[in-house]
This record gives C-alpha cells, sequence and structure tokens, in this order.
C-alpha cells in the first residue's frame, strides 16, 4: 500500500469577508482512513468539507485530491491556474457528501433522488440505477420506503436516504457534515449505525465533522480537534479523549461531556 | 330580434375568446420561461435580452402593443421593403403572448430564486452540470410556486383579449357590440357579456387549479 495521501491540504487560507476561517491549514487523509474533525463552531470545521465538495472556493495554498490539484490545474505553461468548471466537475467524481439538513429532493420519491444522478451524470441506465439504488436502500435499512416522498419520511430516515443518495454515485472519498445534528435525540442512533456499517468497509475514506464524541471514538482512526482554523491537536481517538496534551482541547471536551 | 337569438353569435365569438385566450397563454408560458431563466442567466447578452423584453412590454400599454403590431407595423415593413403585415388573429396572439409572458417571466424568476441555496449545493455535490441542476432540481420545484400567479395571469389574459375586438376581430366583446349596434339593446347584450366572460373565468380558475394540484401532487403525497 503507497501512504500517498487521499487528501492534502497545504497552507489552505480561506476568508468570509474579514473573517479569516482557516489559517494555513495543513492537514491530510490517507487512502481508507476515517477521520473525525471536531472543535467549536466556527473553527472551520464544516468548511473544510465544503471546500472538498467545491461548494466553497479557497483564497489560498493548495488542496489536493488523489494526488492532483482540486482547486487548480495546470495551465499551458505548467503553471497552476486556477481550476476550470470541468476540472471541477472531472474531481468531483471522487467525492460525496452527507448533509446536515440532509438536502434531499423534495418533489422526487426516495428511489429516484438516489437514482437519478447515477442516471444523468454517470450515464447508468435506468434499471442498473434502479437495482443499485434498491441495493443501497437494502443497506440503509430502507428497502420498504423506496416509493414515499422525502416529507414522508422521519428525520433520520431522510438522513439515511441521504447516505445512499451519496453512496449511490460511488466516491470514493465520503465527507459527512454533521449528519446528526438537525435530528431529534432518538433517531440519531440509527444513523450512527449505518455510519458505522460503512465505517468498516476498507477502501472507502471518511471525513466526519461532528459532535457525537463517542461515534467519533468509536469509527475513528483519528480525531483532529480544530480551532481558530488550525488544527490544534490530532491523534488516535483513545489519545485525544483520554489524555489531550493541549489546554484548549482539555477544555473542550470537558465542556461538550457536560 | 329576441334576447335569445344572441346567442348563437356570442357563442362563436366565444370560441374565438377561448382560443385567443389558450394560445395567448400557452405561448405566454413559453415566453415567460424563456425571459425568467435568462434574466437568471450567466450570459450577459442573454440577461440584457430579457430584461429588455420584460420591461418594455411590462411598461407599455397592451392596447397600444396591439395596434403598433397591427397598423404601425406593415408601415415600417412597407418603408424598408418587406411585407409585415399580420391577420387580426396573428396580431391578436402576439400582442397577449408577449403581454402575459413579460409578467410571467418575473413570477417565473422569482419561483426559481427562491429555491433555497441548499437544493443547488445538493445538486453539485452530486456532480449535476449548473443545467441539469436548473432542469431536474430547480424548475419541478419552483413550478408550483409559479402556479397561482399563473392562475392569476391567465385569468387576466382572458379579460384582455376584449381589447382584440378593436383590431376588428371577431371575439365574443366584438360579437356583443354588432349585436348591440344593431338592436341598441344594452343592458341586455352588456349583461349577457358579463355573465359569459365570468363564467368563462370561472372555468380557467378551475382548470389552472387542477393544474396546480398536478404539478404538486408530491407536495401532498400522504403516508
Amino acid at each position: 500500500m503507497n501512504d500517498e495521501p487521499i487528501i492534502k491540504f497545504d497552507k489552505v487560507i480561506k476568508r468570509f469577508g474579514d473573517l479569516t476561517v482557516l489559517r494555513e491549514l495543513d492537514f491530510t487523509v490517507k487512502k481508507g482512513e476515517k477521520v473525525s474533525i471536531i472543535g467549536p463552531s466556527g473553527s472551520g470545521k464544516s468548511t473544510v468539507l465544503r471546500i472538498l465538495m467545491t461548494l466553497e472556493g479557497i483564497d489560498g495554498g493548495i488542496v489536493s485530491v488523489g494526488g492532483e490539484p482540486l482547486w487548480h490545474e495546470k495551465g499551458a505553461d505548467g503553471a497552476l491556474v486556477p481550476a476550470s468548471e470541468a476540472h471541477l466537475h472531472k474531481m468531483r467524481a471522487q467525492l460525496g457528501m452527507v448533509f446536515q439538513q440532509f438536502n434531499l429532493f423534495p418533489h422526487m420519491t426516495v428511489l429516484r433522488n438516489i437514482t437519478e444522478a447515477p442516471v444523468k451524470v454517470l450515464g447508468l441506465s435506468r434499471k442498473e440505477a434502479r437495482e443499485r439504488g434498491e441495493e443501497l436502500l437494502e443497506l440503509v435499512g430502507l428497502a420498504d420506503q423506496a416509493g414515499k416522498y422525502p416529507h414522508q419520511l422521519s428525520g433520520g430516515q431522510q438522513q439515511r436516504v441521504g447516505i445512499a443518495r451519496a453512496l449511490a454515485m460511488r466516491p470514493s472519498i465520503l465527507l459527512f457534515d454533521e449528519p446528526t445534528s438537525a435530528l431529534d435525540p432518538e433517531l440519531v442512533g440509527e444513523v450512527l449505525n449505518v455510519i458505522g456499517k460503512l465505517a468498516e468497509e476498507h477502501d472507502l475514506t471518511m471525513l466526519l465533522v461532528t459532535h457525537e464524541m463517542r461515534f467519533a471514538r468509536e469509527v475513528s482512526d483519528r480525531v483532529c480537534f480544530f480551532d481558530q482554523g488550525r488544527i490544534r491537536e490530532e491523534g488516535s481517538p483513545e489519545e485525544l479523549f483520554t489524555d489531550p496534551s493541549e489546554e484548549r482541547t482539555r477544555e473542550f471536551l470537558q465542556a461538550i461531556l457536560d | 330580434m329576441h334576447w335569445t337569438e344572441y346567442f348563437g353569435p356570442l357563442m362563436e365569438g366565444a370560441w374565438v375568446t377561448i382560443q385567443l385566450t389558450a394560445y395567448s397563454t400557452v405561448f405566454g408560458a413559453i415566453l415567460a420561461f424563456g425571459a425568467g431563466i435568462g434574466k437568471l442567466s450567466s450570459n450577459l447578452a442573454i440577461r440584457a435580452i430579457s430584461i429588455a423584453y420584460i420591461e418594455v412590454f411590462r411598461g407599455t400599454s397592451l392596447l397600444v402593443q396591439l395596434f403598433w403590431l397591427y397598423f404601425a407595423l406593415p408601415l415600417a415593413g412597407m418603408a424598408i421593403g418587406i411585407d409585415l403585415r399580420l391577420p387580426p388573429v396573428v396580431a391578436g396572439v402576439l400582442a397577449l403572448s408577449l403581454n402575459i409572458g413579460a409578467y410571467g417571466a418575473e413570477v417565473v424568476r422569482g419561483a426559481i430564486a427562491a429555491v433555497h441555496k441548499d437544493q443547488h449545493e445538493a445538486g453539485r455535490a452530486l456532480n449535476f452540470t449548473p443545467r441539469q441542476t436548473l432542469r431536474t432540481i430547480t424548475i419541478p420545484q419552483a413550478i408550483p410556486e409559479m402556479m397561482p400567479s399563473f392562475g392569476n395571469l391567465a385569468v387576466q389574459n382572458l379579460k384582455d383579449t376584449a381589447l382584440v375586438s378593436l383590431i376588428s376581430l371577431g371575439d365574443l366583446t366584438f360579437r356583443a357590440e354588432q349585436i348591440r349596434n344593431f338592436t341598441q339593446d344594452s343592458t341586455t347584450i352588456y349583461s349577457m357579456l358579463l355573465v359569459t366572460y365570468f363564467g368563462m373565468a370561472l372555468v380557467l380558475t378551475a382548470m389552472m387549479r387542477t393544474l396546480e394540484a398536478y404539478v404538486s401532487r408530491w407536495r401532498t403525497a400522504r403516508s
């Protein structure tokens, strides 16, 4: 196995107006690694995912995915120039995202939500896409809900559809942006179960922004504590949760676990 | 002439009015989508054309547009050596469509712009092109939002067709005028005219409601 990182942030800067969200962030993820990102709100955790999903651009530095720059491409003279929409389109194929608010398409049935992009973007036939969609619904435990519309499902069920929809595009990297934050407490478990099941898949690289500390501890190979646009501390879940070396990490964990 | 004899010519006129309404509403809707989406385009030229069209046709009177197309355009055409004489039906449908399309464009633009940005982000994350996102995600969600306004515009359009009687098109109002000139029975004939327009508006409203229910059926599905 090569240890070449599948995701690499190299001194990445991101600003929203006067506010600097990422301050020369360095961050790498290896292929197949499951990484949880924790930290206070406003620390730039979600921004990292949104930059990877190409929903936000960057103001400095280089982001690489699969060894290739994401927000840049080689110009005619070999120098890096800002990425074209065509380059982003190609790069996005490696990534999938699960949103905090699910972002399902309300006018499509559950199955259609899952099959539309494979048909339109990957060029699968309706039949192939449906078969694959049904398998995925089976995986997330919603095989009997295929014909319903999103608003007819509970939040937990909707988020499981969101996961199936992202998987249907066969990404090698799956991004979870606080996938359980919008859910009623009793519905969190069913979503975490599905994510936990995916984490057992060897090849899938997972990046999880979450406030579910116990879950992060169970599924992650590595946990990163973000603070003020940088990684303040990172390590195995064991190290970070039981014996953090930074005072700031300790404070945060104390506050959130109380 | 007994008042029951008015029915024949009035119904003939009503049929013309129905056709005018149907054609101009359908063409108007196509123009509304074209200009409404055009106004949201990232292409400057398309946006400029759409805005110019919308502002010109909202900012001038329908009656003047109609007269211009029917009386002024042929003369302008003659000056440059092209035959631009339009049959009254074509001038009527054209003026009505262009007018309703300009109003409808604002409805289309507003409804599309109101679709939540989360939906665009989901589309992008699934690697849809902007055009695919517009077609498969944004527009289908925006259409139910447009329907109440489209219903109003369609009824407005039905009533506006009365203006075409002024370019001698044999619509409902034109026929009524003919009968009135002949019989001088203003009260009866205008009352019948009111009731007929009102009846047609009721039917049109019901049709638009049915269409609205159809395009929003995903919203009302029950578990």
